[in-house]
C-alpha cells in the first residue's frame, strides 16, 4: 500500500525547526556527557541563585491578610456560607440549627431522588436514583452521605452561580479573559493541596472550608464552559433578539444564556463531577462525612468497609451525573395553552402526595426514617475475603515484579534522572520545544522548568518527573492497546468507557492500601498507583480518537485492498493521533495529581514536601510546590496543544 | 441512645452550672477529631460530658499537624491528645506564636520507638535487644535496601531521627519513611500472611496492639542529653545513640480564649485525664467491636461514671 496521503507535506520552516532541535539536542547530550568537566553553577544552581519565592508568597499573603485586613472579608464571606451549610446540615441529617425540622427521613428524600430521575428521563434514571439512595440507606451510611450532600448542595450552586458570572464577564471583556485565562490554567493544573494552605488560613477549617475548597476546585471548568458557549450563540439569534428590541441585559438573560444552555448545564455537570471527586481530599481540612469516614476505615486498615463508601461515591457521581446530563439533553416542555393546573404539575403533585404518605409512615415506622449501623447490611466480609485472595494470588508475581523494578529499572532512572546536569536537562526541554513549536515554545519550556530550578527544589522535582514520566510510560502499554481493543464495537467501547468512569471517581485513596500490600512501601507501589489513574484518559481518548475517524476514510483504504492491520496502523491511528495526544495529556495531567497524593505511601518527591506543607500550614512553600507541579502539567499541555492544532491542520481536520 | 446517656446526667450537670460563677458560653465548643479512633472517641466521650454539663459541642475533622493553627486563632477550641514525640514540635511552635496553651497532661505515657509484630521473634529469638537485631538485619532486607536491613519509618514530618539513631548505632539497616500511617499498617498487615519479618515504627496507645501483638525494640535507654550532647550514650561521638524515652507525655491543650468563655467547661478540661487502659478500651470499643464513635462513646461513659463524675464536679 502507498503512503497515506495524510502524510503532513514537510516545509521549510518545519526543516529548520528540526535542524534547530537537533543541534540543542546535541547540545544537551554534550552537557550531559562533559558533566566531569562542567563548573558547578551548571549542575546544579548554586545556593545563591535560589530565588526565595515561598517567602515572597508568605509575605505577600501576611500583607493580604493582616495589613488588607482580608482575613475579615474571607472570614465573613465564610460565616455568610456556614448559615446556609447549617440549613441543609439540619435538613439533611439534623444538625441543631434553624429551620430546625430535619432530618428527613431516608425514605422521603429516597423518593424525591426517584421523581427528580422520573421527570428528567424516564423509569430508568428514576430506578437509578432511588435506588442510589436505598443502597446508601442500607448500608448504615446514611448520616456520613448527607454530610457530604449537605456541603455539596451549597458547593455545586455557588460554584454554577461563580462561574456563570465570571464566565460573562470574561465574555464581554476581553482583558478580564486575558488576565483570567492563565488564571485558570494554572488554577487547573495547581495540586489540591497547595489550595488547601491558604484556605485553611483564610478560613479555618471545618465544613465551610471544605465548602471553599470545593467551589474553588470546581469552578474553572464552569467559567470555561460558559465563555465557550456564549461565544457559540450564532449572531442570528442575537439579530432575531435585537429586533425585538430586547435591552442588553435582556438579550444576555433571555437570548444569549438560554442559547448556550448546553454547554452551560455540561459546565455545571462538570461541577458536579468535581464536587464528588474533593470529597475524600477536602476532609484533610475539615470536610464531614464520606471522605472523612472513608480516610479512618483506611486508617484502620478497614478495606472492605472503605470499599463501600468508595462505592457510594461512584453512585452518587454517577447519578448526579445521569441527572445533569440528561437535564442538559431536555428540551422544555411546552403545554397546550388551556391545560389544568393539575396536570401540568402531576409529577408536583405525586411528589407531595409521596412526601406526605413516606413521612407519616416513618413517624409509625422508624425504620424507615433512619437506619442504624447495627440493623443496616454490609459487605464487608465478602470484601475483605476477596481483596486478600486476590493479593494472596498475585503475591507470586508482584514479589518478583518489585525485585526487578526496582533493582533493574527504577533505581538506575532515578539515579540517573538526578545525575543529569540542570543545564543539560534545561537544554534538552529547549531541543523538544523547538522542534514542536519552533522558538517560542522553546522558549516557554525554558521558562517553566528554569523557574523550577531556581526555586531550589530542583532534585525532588526531578523524582516526580521520573515517576510520573515512567507511570505514563507504563499507562500508554497498557492504556494503548486497551483502547484499540475496545474501539472495535461500538457496545464494546461502551462497556470500556464505563469501566473508565468507575476508575475515575473511585476514590483514590483506596487504592493507596492494596497496592502497598501488593509491593510494599517504594517506588513500585506508587508507580502502581499512578499508573491505575493514568490508564484511564489513555483508554478513553483511544477510543474516542478511533472510532472519530471518518468512515469514508476507512472505506477508502478498503477499497484499495489494506487489511485490517493496515487500516489501524496507516489510516486509523495516524487520523486518530491528535485525540489520543489530548488522552496523553490528560494522563500526565492524572499522574501529577495522583503523585502529589501518592506521598501517602511514602515518595521524596514535592508530594512529600506538599504533605509537610500542609501540616505546618506554610502558604508560601505550599505554593511554590504547587506551582512547580503546575509548571511540569503546562509545559506538557503547551507541547501537546501546539503539536495536535499543526497535526490537525496538516490532516486537514481544522 | 446518646439521648438518653445526656439526659441521665443533666439533673447533676445542672447542679454544676448553677454553681459556677460565670455562666459558659451558649456558642458551641468546637472540639478536633483525627484519624485514628483512640482520638475520635476520646473526643466524643469529652464532648458528651461537656454536653451533659449543658453545653453545646461540634466535632470537625483535621489534620492532626495542623490542628494546633487552627486552636491558636480559635476556629477549633482544645485538642485532646497531643503526643510528645509526634506532635510536641508543632505544639510548643504554636505557643511561641501564642492564643493556645497547656491544659495538662494524661495520666497515660506515651511511647514511641522501633517495634515489631510477634512472628518476627521466630526467625530472630534474640528480640527484643537492639544488637540482637542487628545481628538479623538481613532478614529484613528488601530490594530496595540491598544487603541491609529495612526499618519502615514514619512520615518525615514526625521528625523521628531514625537515621542519625542508625548511623549513631552503626546499625545494618536503612530507614524508609512510610507517607502515612495507614501505610505502616498495611506493610504490617501484608507482612502477616507470610509472617515475613518486619521492623516498623509504632507506638502505644494504639490500636494495631490489638491487632497484631507485638514489642518494642529495647534501645540504649533515654537519658537526658543523649539527643544534644555527643557524650551521652555509648557512643561518645555521636548524638541519638539511644531510644526514645519510654514515658512521653499525652497533653492537652486549650485556646486562649476558653477559659473566659466556657469557664465551668474549661474547669473540667483541666481535670481530665484518661490512662492507658482506658484509651486501649475506647480504640478497641471501635476497632474490633466495630462500633460507631458516638456510641463507644456513650457506651464508655456508661461504663465509667465513676471515672469521669468526679471530673465535673470538682470543675464546679
Amino acid at each position: 500500500m502507498t503512503t497515506v496521503a495524510t502524510d503532513a507535506p514537510v516545509s521549510v520552516p518545519g526543516q529548520s525547526r528540526l535542524r534547530m532541535a537537533q543541534v540543542l539536542f546535541g547540545a544537551a547530550v554534550c552537557l550531559a556527557l562533559a558533566k566531569g568537566m562542567l563548573p558547578d553553577a551548571l549542575i546544579r544552581l548554586p545556593d545563591s541563585w535560589v530565588v526565595p519565592f515561598a517567602d515572597w508568597f508568605n509575605a505577600m499573603f501576611n500583607f493580604m491578610r493582616d495589613d488588607l485586613g482580608l482575613i475579615h472579608v474571607t472570614r465573613a464571606f465564610a460565616d455568610g456560607l456556614d448559615w446556609f451549610l447549617d440549613v441543609t446540615a439540619n435538613l439533611l441529617y439534623g444538625k441543631n440549627r434553624w429551620p430546625r425540622i430535619g432530618p428527613i427521613p431516608w425514605s422521603v428524600i429516597a423518593a424525591t431522588a426517584a421523581i427528580v430521575g422520573y421527570a428528567l428521563n424516564g423509569w430508568r434514571l428514576a430506578a437509578m436514583s432511588g435506588l442510589t439512595f436505598v443502597w446508601i440507606a442500607v448500608m448504615g451510611q446514611w448520616q456520613w452521605a448527607m454530610e457530604t450532600l449537605s456541603v455539596i448542595l451549597i458547593a455545586a450552586p455557588v460554584s454554577v452561580l461563580l462561574g456563570l458570572v465570571m464566565g460573562t464577564l470574561a465574555w464581554r471583556s476581553a482583558r478580564f479573559r486575558a488576565v483570567l485565562n492563565p488564571l485558570l490554567n494554572v488554577a487547573q493544573s495547581l495540586p489540591h493541596f497547595a489550595y488547601m494552605i491558604p484556605v485553611v488560613v483564610f478560613v479555618g477549617v471545618g465544613p465551610k472550608a471544605g465548602a471553599i475548597v470545593t467551589i474553588i476546585f470546581s469552578v474553572p471548568p464552569m467559567i470555561r464552559m460558559t465563555l465557550l458557549g456564549l461565544q457559540k450563540v450564532p449572531t442570528e439569534v442575537i439579530e432575531a433578539g435585537q429586533m425585538a428590541a430586547a435591552t442588553p441585559w435582556q438579550l444576555l438573560r433571555h437570548v444569549r444564556l438560554p442559547t448556550a444552555r448546553t454547554d452551560i448545564l455540561v459546565g455545571v455537570n462538570q461541577v458536579i463531577m468535581q464536587c464528588l471527586a474533593m470529597v475524600v481530599l477536602a476532609s484533610f481540612i475539615g470536610m464531614p462525612g464520606l471522605g472523612q469516614k472513608l480516610l479512618q476505615l483506611l486508617q484502620a486498615l478497614k478495606i472492605g468497609r472503605s470499599f463501600e463508601i468508595g462505592i457510594t461515591i461512584v453512585l452518587l457521581a454517577v447519578m448526579l451525573d445521569r441527572c445533569s446530563k440528561a437535564w442538559a439533553m431536555k428540551q422544555p416542555v411546552h403545554m397546550e395553552k388551556g391545560t389544568p393546573w393539575a396536570v401540568r404539575h402531576r409529577l408536583f403533585l405525586i411528589w407531595v402526595f409521596a412526601t406526605v404518605v413516606l413521612w407519616v409512615l416513618s413517624l409509625i415506622f422508624p425504620i424507615l426514617h433512619e437506619i442504624g449501623r447495627r440493623e443496616a447490611l454490609s459487605l464487608a466480609g465478602p470484601l475483605d475475603v476477596a481483596m486478600d485472595w486476590i493479593i494472596a494470588t498475585l503475591d507470586p508475581v508482584t514479589q518478583w515484579l518489585r525485585w526487578f523494578l526496582i533493582v533493574w529499572v527504577l533505581i538506575p532512572l532515578r539515579d540517573g534522572m538526578l545525575w543529569l546536569p540542570v543545564s543539560a536537562v534545561l537544554v534538552f526541554l529547549m531541543s523538544v520545544g523547538w522542534a514542536v513549536g519552533g522558538r517560542r515554545s522553546a522558549l516557554i519550556c525554558l521558562a517553566y522548568f528554569g523557574l523550577i530550578a531556581l526555586s531550589g527544589w530542583w532534585d525532588r522535582a526531578m523524582i516526580t518527573v521520573y515517576t510520573v514520566t515512567f507511570s505514563v510510560f507504563i499507562a500508554t502499554l497498557i492504556g494503548f492497546p486497551a483502547g484499540i481493543w475496545g474501539s472495535r464495537s461500538a457496545r464494546r467501547a461502551k462497556t470500556v468507557l464505563l469501566v473508565c468512569d468507575t476508575l475515575q471517581t473511585f476514590p483514590s485513596f483506596i487504592y493507596l492500601i492494596p497496592v502497598i500490600m501488593l509491593f510494599g512501601v517504594n517506588d513500585v507501589a506508587v508507580v502502581g498507583a499512578v499508573v491505575l489513574f493514568a490508564a484511564v484518559p489513555l483508554i478513553r481518548y483511544t477510543i474516542e480518537g478511533l472510532r472519530g475517524v471518518p468512515d469514508a476514510q476507512i472505506e477508502a483504504a478498503d477499497m484499495s485492498g489494506a487489511t485490517r492491520k493496515q487500516t489501524l496502523w496507516s489510516v486509523r491511528l495516524p487520523l486518530a493521533l491528535p485525540t489520543i495526544m489530548v488522552g496523553v495529556n490528560q494522563s500526565v495531567m492524572f499522574s501529577l495529581f495522583m503523585v502529589i497524593i501518592a506521598a501517602f505511601i511514602g515518595t521524596q518527591d514535592l508530594g512529600q514536601e506538599m504533605q509537610r506543607a500542609l501540616s505546618s500550614s506554610d502558604v508560601g512553600k505550599g505554593m511554590v510546590l504547587g506551582l512547580a507541579v503546575a509548571f511540569m502539567g503546562l509545559m506538557v499541555d503547551h507541547l501537546v496543544t501546539v503539536w495536535a492544532t499543526r497535526r490537525r491542520k496538516a490532516l486537514g481536520m481544522g | 441512645m446518646r439521648f438518653t446517656s445526656l439526659l441521665s446526667a443533666s439533673a447533676l450537670a445542672l447542679a454544676s452550672v448553677t454553681a459556677a460563677q460565670a455562666q459558659d458560653s451558649s456558642d458551641p465548643i468546637v472540639i478536633p477529631t483525627h484519624n485514628w479512633s483512640s482520638q475520635i472517641v476520646m473526643s466524643h466521650v469529652v464532648g458528651q460530658i461537656f454536653e451533659s454539663m449543658g453545653n453545646s459541642v461540634e466535632y470537625v475533622s483535621t489534620d492532626s499537624q495542623a490542628v494546633y493553627e487552627s486552636v491558636r486563632l480559635g476556629d477549633v477550641t482544645l485538642e485532646l491528645e497531643v503526643w510528645e514525640g509526634a506532635f510536641g514540635p508543632a505544639f510548643e511552635a504554636a505557643m511561641e506564636k501564642g492564643g493556645l496553651h497547656d491544659v495538662g497532661d494524661h495520666d497515660a505515657v506515651t511511647r514511641e520507638d522501633w517495634w515489631y509484630p510477634m512472628w518476627t521473634k521466630e526467625s530472630c529469638p534474640g528480640l527484643p535487644s537492639w544488637e540482637a537485631l542487628n545481628e538479623c538485619a538481613a532478614l529484613f532486607a528488601t530490594p530496595e535496601t540491598g544487603d541491609k536491613g529495612r526499618f519502615l519509618g514514619g512520615p518525615v514530618d514526625w521528625l523521628k531521627h531514625d537515621q542519625e539513631r542508625v548511623d549513631a548505632l552503626g546499625m545494618d539497616f536503612v530507614v524508609v519513611n512510610a507517607g502515612s500511617a495507614s501505610a505502616l499498617w498495611a506493610e504490617v498487615g501484608s507482612a502477616e500472611r507470610d509472617k515475613r519479618p518486619v521492623v516498623i515504627f509504632n507506638w502505644t496507645p494504639n490500636f494495631v496492639e490489638a491487632l497484631y501483638p507485638g514489642e518494642f525494640v529495647e534501645f540504649p535507654e533515654y537519658v537526658d542529653g543523649c539527643k544534644d550532647d555527643p557524650a551521652v550514650g555509648p557512643n561518645p561521638e555521636m548524638t541519638y545513640d539511644c531510644g526514645n524515652p519510654a514515658n512521653g507525655y499525652l497533653k492537652k491543650a486549650a485556646w486562649d480564649g476558653m477559659e473566659e468563655k466556657w469557664p465551668s467547661a474549661y474547669a473540667t478540661l483541666k481535670n481530665i485525664s484518661f490512662t492507658n487502659p482506658q484509651i486501649a478500651e475506647m480504640a478497641k470499643l471501635v476497632d474490633i467491636d466495630e462500633l460507631e464513635p458516638e456510641d463507644a462513646a456513650a457506651e464508655w461513659l456508661e461504663q465509667n461514671e465513676a471515672v469521669w463524675k468526679p471530673w465535673i464536679d470538682g470543675g464546679a
